[in-house]
């Protein structure tokens, strides 16, 4: 994980993913959730992007349309160099092996009618033509190598704990022998000594299997300790992106800076220093504030947040900031798409 | 803890069993603790440790059957919890014990309006008419910090978001001045950054109100920002209860010292490997006659297997006071 290599597996650019909201008695089109709005990142070839967020940022609709479990409204989304935007259905069937997903409700994402080894062995019999006693042996490797006991092929998930149950969604992941795997929240369900046995799994798998990781979480301090580097969303947007430790050592955002304060460290001294306190709530992303998404609650906003929409850009070496205050630190390499400054409302009127 | 003064409530030996068709769970075994008057007193533990059922069982908030408490006294100042009939009971919910429960969706009513959710508390208990139960519910709405407190009564729950309606659900627990309030995992459902807003309120109201507060939550890390003292449960069983810094800095059972290694930490070191406590957590289906943690504990020896070890006390002093703990292995001296 630390000799880097510089391989972009995954190469998103000005990804949007809105959801349209029809109103009145025409189901006229009046408006979008803006859930992803111009984000754009990379992920190297074996490492763990982590991507925090609060409820309601986007983050999982980011995993999402990255496989495109939804069609993204705009943007291109390249893995391993084909565009999954654009890639007809055919295509994409054959393009699945290499991206799978792990979810984050294993009850949920379980059929409960069908055995362990039903549900491994599905994505065998949809992408390959093995027989039987094949697609089984390959189910009963997977269950070693997550540590599932053999003699549990049988059972349905309902037999199974929690922690169980997300070992089974990673099997069924791993199936296929994919290159890069989105978790969607794969812990925020268990218990916390539960917890830490699936991370130590997601990262043993890793380095077994030279995996690529996108981690979304909003626990983060499991973030800190799997992640290589993290993306800060906030209301659909990436607030900051930097290597792990210069984050955690030093966030540079408002947001972030606002969010890392905000966590409760077990330890009683650590714990009750002052922290920054936002104020109210995040806005509807129906109607996002004109000018930076987070000019609402930040405490450092100026008139020009207010204004215009910051861009991501790099500030130092590696780590790139959407925020104002940070526009002085030249530039390096703009990110974000040439964006023409006019900004639209709700109702797509120029304003 | 002042000693002398009279705890304003007292649990001896509690027990809680679920009779269910697949035999009886014992959730809840001889739970004993108390709580002094205006003290925040944690209590951790992973789901299915019996957190959440000791503090519906003390004021009857448990459907029974399957509920049946067995054993123990709860004392609230001089009443017996467990002795009382339903109808003094219902006086007492509400009014000297106040609730705030985990999600604040599905504890709201969403037929009526906020105003009529605050107010029914006052009437019901206080015996106040509807001016002056609005006025008082207006204060409420204040207290809790929600802006344009007069024009908000008239709202429903859905109109306010998640960290609003908390405050709600607040401001309708404190509204009959509660000698204690349990929050049952209050912060759970919400973000961190809302989180830290209510645990702020929380500290904001002690100084102002000076009731005695349970919290109940998985997360050590609240725990360590608001807790005076803290109860770790395990199996339906207390296994370590400290002084919050005592806990942190020195804790005791195998089981405290696991899960405060499992975390990783947002500052400081880190580490390479998340350290593990393995296997699950037990379903209780008998009263215990051994350590329910010794399947999952690497300091397990013989008598862990023979004998349920009892709350003893850390470096003196009596149970249930300062620091104490119920394993049979002593930390001191070896190397962990």
């Amino acid at each position: 994980m630390f000799d880097q290599p510089v391989n972009n597996l995954v190469e998103v650019s000005d990804l949007k993913m809105y959801f349209p909201i029809y109103t009145g008695i025409f189901r006229r089109h009046t408006g979008d959730v803006k859930a992803v709005d111009g984000v754009s990142f990379n992920i190297r070839e074996g490492e763990t992007l982590g991507l925090v967020g609060e409820s309601g940022c986007g983050k999982s609709t980011v995993g999402r349309a990255l496989l495109r479990l939804y069609e993204p409204t705009a943007g291109s989304v390249m893995i391993s160099g084909e565009n999954i935007a654009t890639l007809d259905s055919e295509a994409l069937r054959k393009k699945r092996p290499t991206m799978q997903m792990v979810f984050q409700d294993p009850q949920a994402s379980l059929n409960p009618r069908m055995t362990l080894a039903d549900i491994i062995s599905e994505p065998l019999i949809e992408h390959t033509d093995w027989p039987v006693e094949r697609r089984l042996e390959r189910v009963l490797e997977l269950m070693d190598a997550v540590g599932l006991n053999r003699r549990f092929a049988n059972r349905f998930p309902h037999e199974f704990s929690g922690g169980q149950r997300q070992r089974i969604g990673i099997a069924r992941a791993l199936a296929l022998n994919p290159k890069f795997i989105v978790c969607d929240e794969p812990i925020a369900a268990l218990d916390v000594s539960i917890q830490a046995q699936v991370v130590n799994l997601l990262e043993d798998l890793q380095t077994r299997l030279g995996l690529t990781y996108l981690f979304i979480s909003h626990d983060l301090s499991m973030v800190r300790h799997i992640a290589d580097r993290v993306a800060v969303m906030y209301l659909g947007r990436i607030a900051e992106l930097s290597p792990r430790d210069e984050l955690f050592a030093k966030p540079l955002h408002p947001y972030a800076e606002a969010l890392l304060s905000a966590v409760n460290e077990p330890d009683p001294n650590r714990a009750r220093r002052e922290r920054i306190i936002l104020q109210g709530d995040v806005p509807s992303p129906a109607n996002p504030p004109k000018g930076c998404n987070f000019c609402t609650r930040c405490p450092k906003a100026f008139a020009r947040c207010h204004q215009e929409k910051p861009e991501l850009v790099e500030v130092e070496p590696g780590r790139q900031v959407a925020c104002f205050l940070y526009e002085d630190k030249k530039p390096a390499v703009s990110i974000g798409r040439p964006e023409a400054k006019t900004e639209h409302n709700q109702q797509g009127e120029t304003l | 803890m002042p000693d002398g003064a009279m705890p304003v409530l007292d649990v001896k030996g509690l027990k809680t069993v679920f009779r269910t068709r697949g035999g009886e769970v014992h959730a809840v075994n001889s739970v004993s603790f108390h709580l002094e008057r205006g003290e925040l007193l944690g209590v951790v533990g992973e789901s299915g440790s019996g957190k959440s059922v000791t503090m519906m069982s003390l004021i009857g908030l448990l459907p029974s059957p399957p509920a049946e408490i067995r054993e123990g006294q709860v004392l609230l100042g001089t009443t017996d919890l467990l002795k009382i009939s339903d109808a003094d009971l219902r006086d007492i919910r509400g009014a000297r014990v106040g609730f705030v429960f985990q999600d604040p969706m599905t504890s709201l009513n969403p037929v009526f309006n906020i105003g009529f959710q605050i107010m029914e508390p006052l009437r019901r208990h206080m015996g106040l008419d509807k001016p002056q139960a609005r006025a008082r519910a207006i204060e409420l709405l204040e207290l809790v910090g929600i802006p344009d407190a007069a024009n908000r009564l008239n709202n429903y729950p859905h109109q306010f978001s998640g960290g609003m309606r908390q405050r709600v659900m607040i401001a309708i627990a404190l509204a009959c001045d509660p000698d204690v309030l349990i929050a049952d995992e209050p912060t759970t459902a919400l973000d961190v950054t809302i989180q830290a807003q209510i645990l702020e309120l929380v500290k904001d109201l002690r100084q102002k109100l000076g009731m005695a507060i349970i919290w109940i939550t998985h997360d050590l890390g609240v725990i360590a920002a608001i807790a005076d003292r803290v109860m770790v449960m395990y199996g339906g069983q207390i296994v370590e209860q400290a002084p919050v810094k005592d806990l942190f800095a020195n804790p005791q059972h195998p089981y405290t010292r696991a899960l405060l290694k499992t975390i990783p930490s947002i500052s400081g070191k880190r580490e390479a490997r998340l350290q593990v406590i393995e296997g699950q957590p037990p379903i209780i289906s008998a009263a215990p006659s051994a350590c329910s943690f010794r399947a999952r504990c690497g300091h397990a020896f013989q008598l862990c297997q023979a004998e349920n070890p009892l709350r003893r006390a850390v470096g003196g002093g009596a149970v249930d006071q300062g620091h104490d703990v119920a394993c049979h292995w002593t930390p001191e001296g070896k190397d962990v």
